[in-house]
Parts: C-alpha cells; sequence; structure tokens
C-alpha cells in the first residue's frame, strides 16, 4: 500500500516541470539580487577603511588643517574636537526633550488626542530632510543673530543637529516604556509611591536599556549629519573659539575637502572618514549591546 | 466628617501638598517638553515659510513651473532642482526595490544557513549607519571613475534616445542615482525583511500543504502578507531620497540649466541649496527657502503617505 504510493509517477518531484524550471530561475535571481546589493556595501566600507587608514597618523588628532594649496600634512585636530563639542551641545538639547517627551506619551498621555497628535508630529519630524533643519535654524538662528549677536555658531550647529534626534528619542522612549509591565506601576502606586516617583524610580530605571539605545543611535545619527551643519556650525580653519563661534566638524571638512583639488585636503578627507566611520559603527555596535540587556 | 478614630487613618491617604506639587509640576513639565515637538514643526514651517514669503510673492506658483535659475537678472525658477529631486529619487527606487526586496526574500528564506544570514542582516544594517558625506566621498573617487566606462557604453550604443544623449564627464546624474541606490538599499532590505519575518509559519505551512511550490508561496502569500511594511519602507526610502543632500550635491554636478540627459549634470532641490546657501543675495536666499518650502511639501506628503499606507494595509493576524 504504501510502497504503490510512494513509487506512484505521480508524486514524485519532476524537475523538468515548468513551476520547477521557474522556482530555479526565481532563487537564482534572488541570489544574484543579493549578491549585487551586497557588494558596494561591502566596496564603501572596506574602501573607507583602509583608504582612510592609510592616511591616517596619531599626530592628525593634535594638528590644524594645512592652507588650502601651500603645504602637505596637517591634521583634523579642530574638527575632531569639534564634533564632539557640537553633538554634545546636541545632546544637551535633545536628551531631556525626548526623554521627557516620550515619558508624557507613554506615562501621562496614553492614547489620547494630544499624545497621538504629538506621535504623527514625530513621524513627520522624523520625516523632514536634514537639510530643511538647516536653514530652519539658520533662519531662526543665524540670521536673525539672535543669541548675543554671534552669526555662525556651535550652539546653532548643536540646535540643528538636536532637531533630528529628537524624534528618535521620542520614539525610543515612549516604545520602550511601553514594554514597561503594567504590573510594576500599580505595586509602586500600591505602596504609596506617588505618580512621580512611580515614574522617576521605577518605571524609568526599568526601561532604560532602550532608552539609552535610543539616544546612542541618535548621537550616532547626528555625528555623521553634515547637511544642517553647513549653514549654521559652518567650519573654522582653527581650534574651537567658543561655542557662539564658527566650528569645524569632521562632517564638515570631509564635505569642504572632498571637492578640493588638492592631494593634502583629499587625504584629510579620507583620514576624517576613517575616524567618523569607527566612531558611528561602535555607537552603533554599543546600542546593539545595550539594547541587548533590554531582551533579557 | 469620619469617625474621630480613624481620622488620622484618612489622613494617611492625603498626599502632602509638596507630593502633589511635584507631580502636578512633572506632569506639566513633561507636557510641556511634549509639545515642544509640535511647536518645533510650527516653527520649522513658519521660519522657511517666512523667508520664503518675498520669493512666493515675487513668482507665484510660477516658480515651479519655471526652470530659468538666473542670479544675475535676479529671476528663479525651481523646476530643473524639483525634477531633478523626482527623478532620482524615483529612478533610484527603481534600482533598489528589486535588489533590496530580492535581498530580503534571500535573508527570509533558508537558501543559505542561518549563521551567513545574520552576518549580512547585521552588515546591511550597520551600512544604514554610514554618514551620507561618507558615501559622498566614496562616489566621488571609486564610484563615478569605476562606472564611467559603462555609462560610456551605453551613450555609445543607445546615445540616439534623449536620456542618454550626453557624453558622460565626471559629475552627472546617473552616479547620483546610483549613489542613492546605495544609501536606499539598506533601508529596504531591512523593513522588508522584518516584515517578511513577522508573517506567521502557519501561512506558510499552509501554502506548502497545499502543494504550492517556494516561489508560489513566496509570491502568492508571503509578499501579499507582508506588502504594507514593505510598501511603507519603500516610502519611507522615498521620502530619504528626495531629502538627501549631502552625497547627491557632491556627485550631481550642479547644474542649474536643464537638460533631459541622465548623464550630463544636474541639479535637486536639497543640492541647489548646499551649493548656493553660503553666497545667496537677499531674493535668492528667499527663493532658496522657496524651494526649501517646496521640498518640505514634498517630503510631508511622502511620509504621511507612508503611514496611511501601512495602516491601510496592516493585514491582522491575531
Amino acid at each position: 500500500m504504501t510502497s504503490s504510493s510512494v513509487n506512484n509517477p505521480d508524486l514524485l518531484f519532476k524537475p523538468g516541470l515548468l513551476r520547477n524550471q521557474g522556482n530555479r530561475l526565481l532563487t537564482s535571481i534572488a541570489c544574484l539580487f543579493a549578491v549585487i546589493a551586497i557588494i558596494p556595501l561591502i566596496a564603501v566600507i572596506a574602501y573607507v577603511l583602509f583608504k582612510g587608514f592609510a592616511f591616517l597618523r596619531p599626530a592628525m588628532f593634535f594638528e590644524l588643517p594645512p592652507v588650502p594649496g601651500q603645504d602637505m600634512g596637517g591634521g583634523i585636530g579642530n574638527a575632531f574636537v569639534g564634533t564632539f563639542i557640537v553633538t554634545g551641545l546636541s545632546c544637551l538639547f535633545a536628551i531631556p526633550i525626548g526623554v521627557g517627551g516620550g515619558i508624557y506619551l507613554s506615562e501621562y498621555g496614553g492614547n489620547n488626542r494630544f499624545s497621538e497628535f504629538i506621535r504623527f508630529g514625530t513621524n513627520v519630524l522624523a520625516g523632514v530632510p536634514s537639510i530643511i533643519a538647516g536653514v530652519f535654524i539658520y533662519g531662526l538662528i543665524v540670521s536673525s543673530r539672535i543669541l548675543f549677536g554671534s552669526t555662525f555658531s556651535a550652539v546653532a550647529g548643536g540646535l540643528a543637529l538636536a532637531v533630528l534626534m529628537l524624534p528618535t528619542i521620542i520614539k525610543t522612549t515612549d516604545e520602550g516604556l511601553k514594554l514597561v509591565p503594567q504590573e510594576l506601576r500599580w505595586g509602586a502606586l500600591g505602596v504609596g509611591a506617588s505618580k512621580f516617583v512611580t515614574t522617576a524610580k521605577v518605571v524609568v530605571p526599568s526601561a532604560i536599556a532602550p532608552i539609552a539605545t535610543g539616544v546612542v543611535l541618535g548621537i550616532a545619527r547626528s555625528a555623521g549629519e553634515t547637511a544642517p551643519l553647513i549653514f549654521t556650525a559652518f567650519f573654522s580653519p582653527y581650534w574651537p573659539d567658543g561655542l557662539l563661534e564658527p566650528m569645524a566638524t569632521m562632517s564638515v571638512m570631509i564635505f569642504n575637502y572632498a571637492i578640493m583639488p588638492y592631494e593634502a585636503q583629499v587625504q584629510l578627507a579620507w583620514a576624517a572618514s576613517f575616524v567618523l566611520v569607527v566612531m558611528i559603527l561602535t555607537m552603533n555596535l554599543l546600542a546593539r549591546w545595550i539594547s541587548s540587556f533590554a531582551q533579557r | 466628617m469620619a469617625a474621630s478614630g480613624t481620622d488620622s487613618l484618612y489622613k494617611l491617604r492625603h498626599r502632602p501638598p509638596s507630593d502633589k506639587l511635584v507631580d502636578t509640576g512633572f506632569r506639566n513639565l513633561v507636557m510641556i517638553l511634549a509639545l515642544m515637538v509640535a511647536l518645533i514643526l510650527l516653527g520649522i514651517f513658519l521660519v522657511v515659510g517666512g523667508q520664503a514669503w518675498q520669493a512666493m510673492q515675487a513668482f507665484g506658483i510660477n516658480f515651479v513651473f519655471s526652470s530659468t535659475w538666473d542670479p544675475v537678472r535676479d529671476v528663479y525658477g525651481a523646476f530643473t532642482a524639483i525634477y531633478g529631486t523626482l527623478l532620482t529619487s524615483l529612478l533610484a527606487l527603481v534600482f533598489a526595490v528589486p535588489l533590496g526586496v530580492g535581498t530580503a526574500i534571500f535573508l527570509t528564506e533558508d537558501f543559505i544557513g542561518a549563521r551567513v544570514r545574520s552576518v549580512i542582516s547585521n552588515m546591511v544594517e550597520l551600512l544604514a549607519a554610514i554618514p551620507s558625506v561618507v558615501l559622498g566621498l566614496w562616489a566621488i573617487f571609486v564610484l563615478e571613475p569605476f562606472i564611467r566606462p559603462v555609462l560610456q557604453f551605453i551613450h555609445n550604443v543607445l546615445g540616439w534616445i534623449p536620456f542618454f544623449s550626453t557624453n558622460p564627464s565626471g559629475p552627472g546624474v546617473m552616479p547620483a542615482v546610483l549613489i542613492l541606490t546605495v544609501m536606499l538599499l539598506p533601508i529596504i532590505t531591512a523593513i522588508s525583511r522584518d516584515s517578511l519575518n513577522q508573517v506567521p509559519g502557519d501561512l506558510r505551512q499552509a501554502a506548502y500543504g497545499v502543494g504550492a511550490t517556494r516561489w508560489t508561496a513566496i509570491m502568492k502569500v508571503m509578499i501579499p502578507a507582508a506588502i504594507s511594511g514593505i510598501i511603507g519602507g519603500i516610502m519611507l526610502a522615498l521620502g530619504r531620497a528626495m531629502g538627501e543632500t549631502m552625497a547627491v550635491t557632491m556627485i550631481i554636478g550642479n547644474q542649474t540649466t536643464f537638460n533631459i540627459s541622465w548623464f550630463a549634470p544636474g541639479n535637486t532641490i536639497a543640492s541647489l541649496i548646499a551649493n548656493q546657501f553660503g553666497e545667496a543675495g537677499d531674493l535668492q536666499m528667499s527663493a532658496l527657502m522657496y524651494a526649501a518650502f517646496v521640498l518640505m511639501i514634498i517630503t510631508f506628503f511622502v511620509n504621511v503617505l507612508a503611514q496611511w499606507i501601512v495602516k491601510r494595509l496592516a493585514l491582522k493576524y491575531d
């Protein structure tokens, strides 16, 4: 009985059938697409890491860029420091607003109309092109000289980056807090804690891993942004000279130097790319490492 | 009101005023912080719109359809840039969607071992984090010289088609499209992969059970079930492509005159702004803000449409 059904020719796999040939064809197309998609991705990483590393010297972190067209050598010291300062400033603006807004959405707003509107707004803000954030801060702060009469400044750059970081931080905070079990809140309220104490001492600490993940991802994104900085923090070939002065960053340096016809500047652009990419990839790995705690 | 014996107990149930103050104060604080999102959005709209007002009055709606960009006579029209924005992002999608969705299928099926797949998956995600200015640098020095012979060949064979009618020489629309494709691939792949992974395994087993081949199951069951996420991801990528500035500015050539050929230098709204903002005169600055306003409106609609599609097409399997 069984053997006869196994030997039934209608039940055997026939590679020649149209459907099986089509199957093989589509499988090979998918493999081909995957290979085509992965090649440029690997090429970018490999090229930036190898070529950038080849131009990198440890002394570069302590030297200023050379005068274009005059001498070789020089370094990316001012841009390296500037990236930290401008990104740090953007954290100063974006983290309190982002975490606070996320706490409101999850703990107080729930699903009322106002918080749904803010969630929609967060999604819209996440889709705002980065250059729009730049022209917004330019119009608001740089051209109006509202900050003590200064025009291009590190603070303006930080604000522009904060606009881009904000949606990431709000979303991850909101979603991280929603994952906290309701029983924890009830337990805290039940033993007499006020809503503020419940939120600050119980709910937020137990969601700290997803919140930190969002913050690190936000920082990683903003550290590499260039478009919002070219009209806000601008560029400067000198060491940082105060927060209300123009400040060099590695991303703007790459942009400015990549199109210069001088070998020294192009080499600095590659070196800065290497440093920037290593920093950003490290932060992304850090974010993954942190979020692995959340899943325990 | 209560009996005197239980009075003290009732008192315990009331919070001290300081507690209440902190409670309401904190609630109002975080509410104001949440409100900041709305204020920033409103601010972007008002500031960009306000700065564009002068150009809006000077050129009206004609700004969108005129391809004259003449700082000498102070006459501005953004058609070239708007056309460039739409052309580069849509062409980049044409390349990136099949490659990205194909890769996502490849990563969610068991063609190769789970270990290799997760390595590729992680790499794709890390690549989404590469700054666009670095991709621009790579495009200038590696991609463009590498593909120029290919474009030259296409020009020689198909040069009679207007789109290929210019001799490829350095920066141009096509290299910009290709670097945009590289930028969009990780986004589309990651989102499509997640959507395909979320389709319940029962559906696939049921499809195999009624005799579907692997690809019938993928095409007729898996992809339709994941389509809301996939299309949402594509729309998100489209929004990203239209607003992308640095990589495109560095490789597109920044030509303000209109040219139908894809091999000639071109322009997008974002690259126009990035390129001319620094040394713009009064009306020119306002015209650039007008262009920024147009870009904002386009990306706004694409993003809202993306959210709507995800909600509308989402199939529920609970």
